[in-house]
Parts: C-alpha cells; sequence; structure tokens
C-alpha cells in the first residue's frame, strides 16, 4: 500500500511537471520526458509487472489530458514498462550505465513509435526532419534529467524496499 | 517470504499484459469510430489533476511577479522614461488609427459588414497544461462542462484564433490549436474572399514558426503576401471571421491551378496564458458532431 501511494505521487508529480513547469523550461520548444524516466526506472528496478503498471497508468493520463484516441499513450507506455522489466535480472543500483542505455533506447522508441503510429500514417514521410527537430533534442534534454530524476527514483525505490523488507521479516517471526 | 504474498493472485504478468493491451486496443477502436472519450474517468481525472496544475502554474505566475518586484528603482524610472517616450509616438498612432477607424465604420456600413461579425458570447479562460509530448500543440483550459463549454467550440486569444475543443470533463477542456500537425480550417484570404484550407504542419512550425495553406484558387494572382486571413463561412467547425493569420509566402503548385504557402498565426502560442472561448457553436443545420 505505502509503495502504491508513493508511486501514484511520483508519477502525479512528473506528469504535473513535464505539463506545466518543462512547458515553460523548454529549451526550442522541446521539453523532456520525464514519464518515460520513470516508467523505464520503475520497469528495470521492480520488474515487468511493477514497469506494466506504472506505463499503463503514465500513459492513461496522457491519454485523457492530450491524447488524440483513449488508450494509445497508455498501450506504448505499458510496453516500455514491460519490456524494461525484463532487464531486471542485469540491473545493478551502482551501474549508471545500464539505466542510461535503457531510459535513452525507451525515450527513441517513445518517439518513434508515435511518428509511426501519429504522422507516417498520416503522410509525413521527412522522418530525418523529425528526427533532427524532435526525437534527438528530446532524447539529449530526457538524458540530461535522466542523471538527476534517476538517482532520486533510485534513492526513493532503496527506501522503499528497506522498509518492505523490515516489515516481511517482521511477519516471519 | 515474497512468494508467500504473491501466491494469491499468483495471475502470470503475460496475461495481464495481455488483457491490458486488449482492453487498450479496444478503447483506441471504440474513440476512433464512436468518437467516445474519457467519460467518467474525465471526470475523476479533472477533479484530482486540475486543481492541482492550476495550482502549480498560479505558483508560478506569483514567482515571475516576485522576481519582478526586485527591479532596482533606476531601472524603472530608466523605463518609466522610455515608456513615455513610446507613450507619446503611440498616442500620435492612435489619433491615425481612430480617423482610419471611422472610415472602415463608414466602409462597413456599405458593404453591409455588420452581420459578419457578430458580438459572440465569450467565456475567458486560464490555459493550465500543454501537451506532454513534442509532437502535438494540445493544452487543457481551466473551464469546462461546468462553465457551459461543449466539444466543438471555438477557442480565440486576443484577435486570433487559438483552436478548438476537442475534450470536455467537468472542469477541463482539452484544445486542439490551429498549429497542430493534425488541426485542418477552412479559411478565407479577406482580399479576394477565396476559400482555401489552412493546416498545421509541424515542419513548418518548427523551422519557420508559421503553418501552411493549400487549395488557393487564385486566378488572377491577386492574393499576396500579408494579406489577412479569416476563418472562412463555409467552414463546418470554426465560426467565420475570425482572424487566423497573415500570408507569409505563396507560391503556385504543379498543376498551376492551385496555390499553396504559409502563414504566420497571429497568435503568440508560445505564451499563450488565458483564452477565450465562444459558447456559441456553429450551426451547420445538422447535429453538431464535430
Amino acid at each position: 500500500m505505502r509503495r502504491k501511494i508513493v508511486l501514484f505521487l511520483i508519477i502525479v508529480l512528473c506528469f504535473l511537471l513535464q505539463s506545466t513547469f518543462f512547458q515553460t523550461f523548454s529549451f526550442a520548444g522541446i521539453s523532456p520526458n520525464l514519464l518515460v524516466i520513470v516508467v523505464s526506472s520503475f520497469g528495470f528496478m521492480r520488474g515487468r509487472k511493477e514497469g506494466m503498471f506504472v506505463g499503463f497508468f503514465c500513459g492513461l493520463l496522457v491519454d485523457i489530458f492530450f491524447g488524440f484516441y483513449l488508450g494509445i499513450y497508455a498501450l506504448i507506455y505499458m510496453y516500455i514498462g514491460y519490456v524494461n522489466g525484463i532487464f531486471q535480472k542485469r540491473f545493478y543500483p551502482d551501474d549508471i550505465k545500464l539505466p542510461m542505455v535503457l531510459i535513452g533506447a525507451s525515450d527513441l522508441t517513445f518517439n518513434l513509435l508515435i511518428y509511426l503510429m501519429m504522422f507516417l500514417l498520416r503522410g509525413r514521410f521527412q522522418f530525418w526532419f523529425y528526427l533532427k527537430t524532435i526525437i534527438l533534442p528530446e532524447f539529449i534534454y530526457t538524458m540530461v534529467i535522466t542523471i538527476f530524476l534517476y538517482y532520486l527514483l533510485l534513492k526513493i525505490n532503496q527506501g522503499l524496499e528497506t522498509v518492505e523488507k523490515r516489515r516481511a521479516t517482521k511477519f516471519d517471526l | 517470504m515474497k512468494g508467500f504474498r504473491n501466491k494469491k493472485k499468483a495471475i502470470p504478468t503475460k496475461y495481464i499484459l495481455l488483457t491490458l493491451t486488449i482492453v487498450c486496443v479496444s478503447a483506441i477502436l471504440l474513440s476512433l469510430t464512436l468518437n467516445i472519450t474519457g467519460g467518467p474517468l474525465n471526470s475523476v481525472a479533472g477533479y484530482i489533476f486540475v486543481p492541482m496544475q492550476r495550482g502549480i502554474n498560479n505558483l508560478g505566475q506569483n514567482i515571475s511577479a516576485k522576481a519582478n518586484d526586485f527591479r532596482t528603482l533606476g531601472e524603472v524610472l530608466a523605463e518609466n522614461e522610455k515608456l513615455k517616450q513610446q507613450n507619446d509616438e503611440l498616442m500620435t498612432q492612435l489619433n491615425t488609427i481612430m480617423l482610419e477607424g471611422y472610415e472602415l465604420e463608414n466602409y462597413r456600413e456599405l458593404f453591409e459588414l455588420d452581420e459578419k461579425y457578430p458580438s459572440y458570447e465569450k467565456v475567458a479562460a486560464n490555459v493550465i497544461a500543454k501537451d506532454s509530448g513534442n509532437w502535438f500543440h494540445t493544452f487543457t483550459i481551466d473551464r469546462g462542462t461546468d462553465n457551459g463549454l461543449k466539444v466543438g467550440m471555438n477557442v480565440i486569444a486576443g484577435s486570433g484564433l487559438v483552436g478548438i475543443i476537442t475534450d470536455v470533463g467537468p472542469n477541463y477542456a482539452k484544445v486542439r490549436s490551429i498549429i497542430d500537425d493534425s488541426s485542418n480550417v477552412s479559411a478565407m484570404v479577406t482580399t479576394t474572399q477565396d476559400n482555401f484550407n489552412v493546416s498545421g504542419d509541424l515542419e513548418a512550425l518548427s523551422s519557420d514558426g508559421v503553418i501552411t495553406f493549400s487549395e488557393l484558387r487564385d486566378t488572377e494572382n491577386k492574393v499576396s503576401v500579408g494579406d489577412p486571413v479569416v476563418t472562412s463561412y463555409v467552414s463546418d467547425q470554426y465560426q467565420q471571421g475570425i482572424l487566423i493569420g497573415y500570408i507569409a509566402s505563396i507560391e503556385p503548385n504543379a498543376n498551376n491551378l492551385t496555390k499553396s504557402g504559409t502563414i504566420t498565426p497571429v497568435v503568440d502560442f508560445e505564451h499563450i496564458q488565458e483564452v477565450l472561448v465562444i459558447l456559441d457553436i456553429k450551426n451547420t443545420g445538422k447535429n453538431n458532431d464535430n
């Protein structure tokens, strides 16, 4: 229960920051994708199931407030969380390389999927242009934010895990 | 110890993923075919998130107001001097404009244009959040069905067209702006009254800050750069006569029959904070289904 509340608060905070604060502090009209960081991080830190649910919930929020069709972002974020969860076995908290690679790859995949589903299908074929002006700038901005946000999320998750472990041992006795 | 807790609901993650996928896909299909959006989800989300977004926005505005308080007296005095000068200039400009205004009034009477710009009933709203991604240009405002807003209402800021409401919750509404890549507006250039199609284009927008138009029939080459473009009377979504922008470039199409080009919108979409919603929905003779 404690974890659910904390997760809910993290998602809400990131969603609000992304849709208000970072829209004002956007560089050349590009804002970072905090939600992808959250979804991806909880995916590889906690596994497929939690990644999937965090993704689904994040996506649903975006769908309700900004989406085209209800469910499209939920679907994309959910699969991002799930796929990141597969890498849980290779995740070590001290190693920053894997999280950076995974979060970066998630952001790129997310934008590629959006391009494929909502731009290519409507006959916008200038892929290089979109790659240069939207996908790569967002990738770079997101990676910069990741350095800070990832450590924050890692610490929160570790805090939650120690509390959970303490409780679990109490019940075992 | 973990295994014990998970034993009760040991549904494999794969199946949950499958179920949620089916839910999402059917939701997408439903909203594609029936134009159904969130429904109860909208209300719940609206009541939870809109107050918070409003709060963050107020906070931001307060901070920028506070930051202004710290400016020194010298700066303010210098600015005052400058403003006084500007005021003089503007006063003379205003006089000429007022004269021109009388002239315009006369012309309007001559052309019986009164009817064309009826004063619509409007509601003011604040922009509380912008699209979280970088692909689309939608935003939410802090008024919803509680204030009488409906899907299909036009949104303006200042004197220019901003967009249209595409979804509405009890206390918020989703607005798709005319610079959005999927936006399409039937427009009319005021100089020749030719109708054509104005559409948002992310590529044109991010390179030049403009929106594109196409299908302009201008056989006599009368339309030129700088001509104002307004919403057309044939549009089934937008009230007629709302200013969209000014023609920025124009070029003939390969077929030599029509022309296309770009328009500079009048509204500053980057810094948009307050908008007006026109409460009248365009009456097209049929049901208002977008």
